[in-house]
């Protein structure tokens, strides 16, 4: 029951990873690059995440792996606002 | 072909291509990073050549820790020194050879 | 299926490092070197050595890729960051492949040692530590680490003489702007108190589990990072002598513990096992400290003025 939910999560993480990737090299300009990106990373390790929790022992393992998913929306959420803020930057001076 | 074998194969052609950058490209900051490169391509090799015969050895890996952090300050230095180079002569490149020179 | 995700794993790392010579632009060499550096780290889990993927991770890919990004931006500020057209260059082609041919004929032809050798089993109790790599690290081959210590105060000391006249009283590294209230300066709050949590956690399972002075040493210098670039903290001047207390704090404890050592009758640099424990613990906090402030210090750079073309 366990391994199947991992496979189904992990499943669901895997495609939005793939959909994200197909967006940041198919999309047209930088924001919706970063749209694609954020989107899909975000929501796909979450998932990724999600199913590997199903896997681990002690509630102590479940708390560190949502300290990582935290951690990396918090950098991903910087780090998109930034590369959009060079961008609109870059846009005006043209 | 064992997981050891293939990771130090893996470190080997790492050296090559971090030499090769560092030989043959002109950008003085790419060839830091490719110093960087054939670094860690000799750690990868060392740490494999540590991990045969069944447990890891710990020697190899502390001498990794202190080469990773060695190689660390050492790109630090030699970045510091491409940018005051720049600031100074207004270029990061070797010029452009004449061919046949 | 694990040789597949080895290969797999392989054919990554070899990909992004040809990208990382061969890829158009000093930037996009920059971006493929961080993510090579996140794989390789990945290839240390993979071969069982935690302790190496932590220092990978963190150094190699984390503080070196910021080291060079900041060092991009410099070079754009000079307008120096154009490269000549690259052209293969056959020669140096042939010398690469025929040295990776040597390497590799080495591995195959080379004997398998019986390791690890029976002097560390029986070594390992009288270390004071139980991780074997922080025992190698800081009591048997305490030399190495001793003189890693100072080979970073000597790098940050030769970092420093790059420096111009003008700039010298100035704050290191560049001035940074960050809007009051913004996202860079939340994510300076927020980010610091984990990361020194993290940070200081790392160096303390250090004596028991992966971990370290060093790999605890590279999270604190990345919260020092993060806390100078987004405005939290300003740098200091070089001539603040409380910093410069901390820089050569690590070195100086490390030394006094192999003196003491030899007076106490066993040789320099070896601690004696009834109080092996104890001195590794306190020479590991005055590396911590001493490595965190060095790294940060060396990612910032020599001070810059304002007003610069």
């Amino acid at each position: 029951m366990a391994d199947l939910a991992t496979y189904a999560f992990t499943g669901i993480g895997l495609f939005f990873f793939v959909a994200g990737t197909i967006g940041l090299l198919r999309f047209p300009d930088v924001f919706s690059r970063l749209h694609a990106l954020t989107k899909a990373d975000n929501l796909g390790l979450g998932f990724i995440t999600l199913g590997v929790a199903f896997q681990v022992e002690t509630w102590r393992e479940i708390a560190l792996l949502a300290l990582i998913w935290a951690l990396t929306l918090l950098a991903a959420g910087t780090v998109s606002q930034l590369v959009a803020r060079v961008a609109l930057r870059e846009q005006n001076k043209r | 072909m064992t997981a050891l074998s293939l990771f130090a194969v893996t470190g080997a052609v790492l050296i090559g291509i971090g030499f090769y950058g560092l030989i043959a490209t002109r950008h003085f900051l790419r060839r830091v990073v490719a110093f960087n490169l054939i670094g860690s391509g000799l750690f990868l090799f060392f740490g494999a050549t540590g991990a045969r015969g069944g447990v890891t050895d710990p020697v190899p890996q502390a001498l990794i820790i202190t080469g990773i952090v060695v190689a660390f300050s050492a790109s630090a230095l030699g970045v510091g020194l491409v940018v005051a180079r720049a600031r100074l002569s207004g270029r990061a490149a070797l010029p452009e050879e004449e061919d046949g020179a | 299926m694990t040789l597949a995700f080895n290969a797999a794993l392989c054919a990554l790392i070899l990909a992004a490092a040809l990208a990382t010579i061969l890829g158009r632009g000093i930037f996009r060499s920059i971006m493929f070197f961080i993510v090579y550096g996140l794989l390789m780290a990945v290839a240390w889990v993979r071969l069982d050595v935690v302790d190496v993927a932590l220092a990978e991770a963190a150094i190699g890919a984390g503080l070196t890729g910021v080291l060079f990004l900041a060092a991009f931006g410099r070079l754009v500020r000079e307008g120096a960051e154009a490269e000549p057209p690259r052209r293969i260059n056959p020669p140096a082609a042939v010398a690469c492949v025929g040295l990776t041919a040597a390497l590799t004929w080495a591995w195959f032809s080379l004997p398998i040692p019986e390791r690890p050798g029976p002097q560390l089993a029986e070594a390992l109790p009288r270390a004071g530590v139980e991780n074997p790599v922080t025992a190698v690290l800081l009591n048997f081959r305490a030399w190495d680490t001793l003189l890693e210590s100072i080979v970073l105060l000597a790098a940050l000391i030769g970092l420093w003489m790059l420096t111009r006249e003008d700039d010298w009283r100035n704050r290191l590294g560049l001035p940074q702007h960050v809007r009051p209230g913004g996202v860079m300066s939340g994510f300076g709050r927020v980010l610091p108190p984990v990361g020194l949590l993290v940070g200081v956690y790392l160096a303390y399972v250090g004596a028991d589990r992966p971990g370290g002075a060093f790999q605890g040493g590279t999270v604190l210098a990345a919260v020092g990072l993060v806390a100078a670039m987004t405005g939290l903290v300003r740098p200091p001047r070089i001539s603040a002598p409380g910093w410069r207390a901390v820089l050569v704090a690590g070195p100086l404890v490390f030394l006094v513990a192999g003196l003491a050592g030899a007076l106490l009758g066993t040789n320099f640099l070896t601690l004696p096992a009834p109080v092996a424990g104890g001195a590794i613990f306190v020479i590991e906090v005055a590396l911590l400290l001493s490595v965190a402030v060095t790294l940060t210090f060396l990612v910032l750079g020599p001070p810059e003025g304002e007003n610069r073309r």
